[in-house]
């Protein structure tokens, strides 16, 4: 399983860098925004994204948006970990096709759950 | 604020004269004594410029201290130098506290990653070591294994004694790294502090520019600027008991994800 992560704050990265490794995801790659995370996406047979929303160049709402229109990631499973908390902001990511949504700060316990759902879903269709 | 009460004074006693000269204007053009009446109106004109002139001043005099106070460097023919402007001061100020905060983040992490495998070699080995124990408790081991077992247990209480002692500084290391808190929160309420100040100036910016809006008469449009993308980035909510548009927490996305099929 190859995992991109994507946040402008290297802590963060590490985060959950640190945080999927426990879970048994070792092959991680890391972004700093969107516009960085676009041309590893294209080419890097990414299974899974992690992303955060809020980043300078192109947030992650708008990354969330650009695979979807794109015809190579538009099944790519996106988990987005941010603090934007407006219920405005949820419910537009799930209508632009998020996989799931973790609200910052977040636990270990989290991150394994919305894992195990996203993939449990996956596994169904 | 004393600027300000003295321009509301400006202001009413303007309204005074202009009250007692309007009864007065009214009897001398009902008494047909025309040109006491336009004297009169010139009067009133005169006494208005007079304090708008006045409030104009005061406001200018305002903006120059407001801008001195910021020590915001906008001399004429002096390139604007950062180094002097208590905002840029701010600026460095607030970059140091990212600084200040990543790095601990990062030695933190450091000693966590450091410590981790340590804790689970020494799980692995009492692991081990604990199976061995039982077949010795069971009488299954041989001699030969008992004196094998025997060196284990020696070594790993060495180890043991080694390791725990590299924890322990780790830990301590961890402790230090939140010293940061300290230096930050002296940094910020810095920063808190100019905040205040340049806000209650505008405050009195913003009331002397009134007076001087009142006299001349100037309307403002009050319509509200454009709104905001509701999906546009905002950041950590900080006050989030006073928010209606926003979940509180992981339960809440779960249940509005969930409410709307997912």
């Amino acid at each position: 399983m190859k995992i991109l992560i994507v946040d402008d704050f290297s802590t963060m990265r590490r985060i959950v860098k640190n945080l999927l490794r426990d879970l048994g995801f070792a092959n991680t790659h890391e972004a700093d925004d969107g516009l960085t995370a676009i041309p590893l996406l294209e080419t890097g047979n990414f299974d899974f994204l992690v992303t955060d929303w809020n980043m300078p160049g192109m947030t992650g709402f708008d990354l969330l948006k650009t695979c979807r229109a794109d015809p190579k990631l538009k099944d790519l499973p996106i988990l987005m970990v941010t603090a934007e908390a407006k219920r405005e902001q949820i419910v537009a990511a799930a209508q632009a096709g998020v996989n799931g949504y973790i609200i910052k700060p977040f636990t270990a316990a989290v991150l394994k759950e919305k894992i195990e759902k996203i993939f449990e879903r996956l596994e169904q269709q | 604020m004393a600027l300000k009460s003295s321009g509301e004074q400006q202001v009413s006693e303007f309204e005074q004269i202009l009250k007692e000269s309007t009864s007065e204007l009214l009897e001398k053009v009902e008494s047909g004594n025309l040109s006491d009446a336009v004297n009169l109106i010139q009067r009133i004109h005169d006494e208005r410029n007079r304090n708008l002139y006045l409030e104009v001043g005061r406001l200018t005099r305002a903006l120059h201290d407001a801008i001195t106070n910021f020590h915001i460097d906008v001399g004429a023919g002096n390139p604007v130098s950062e180094e002097m402007s208590q905002m840029a001061n701010a600026t460095d100020r607030l970059n140091y506290v990212i600084k200040m905060t990543q790095d601990a983040a990062n030695q933190t992490m450091d000693k966590v990653d450091e410590s981790a495998p340590v804790a689970e070699r020494l799980r692995e080995q009492a692991a081990a070591l604990r199976k061995d124990w039982a077949r010795l408790v069971r009488r299954e081991m041989k001699p030969d294994e008992f004196r094998d077992l025997y060196r284990k247990i020696d070594g790993f209480l060495k180890e043991s004694e080694e390791q725990a002692g590299t924890l322990s500084n780790n830990f301590n290391d961890i402790l230090l790294a939140q010293g940061y808190q300290d230096l930050t929160g002296q940094v910020l309420i810095k920063v808190i502090t100019l905040v205040q100040e340049i806000e209650e100036n505008l405050v009195n910016l913003v009331c002397m520019a009134g007076q001087v809006d009142k006299m001349t008469g100037i309307q403002h449009d009050k319509s509200n600027p454009a709104e905001q993308d509701a999906c546009a980035p905002e950041g950590p909510i900080v006050n989030a008991e006073k928010r209606e548009d926003t979940v509180s927490g992981q339960d809440e996305v779960d249940d509005l994800l969930s409410s709307l099929g997912f």
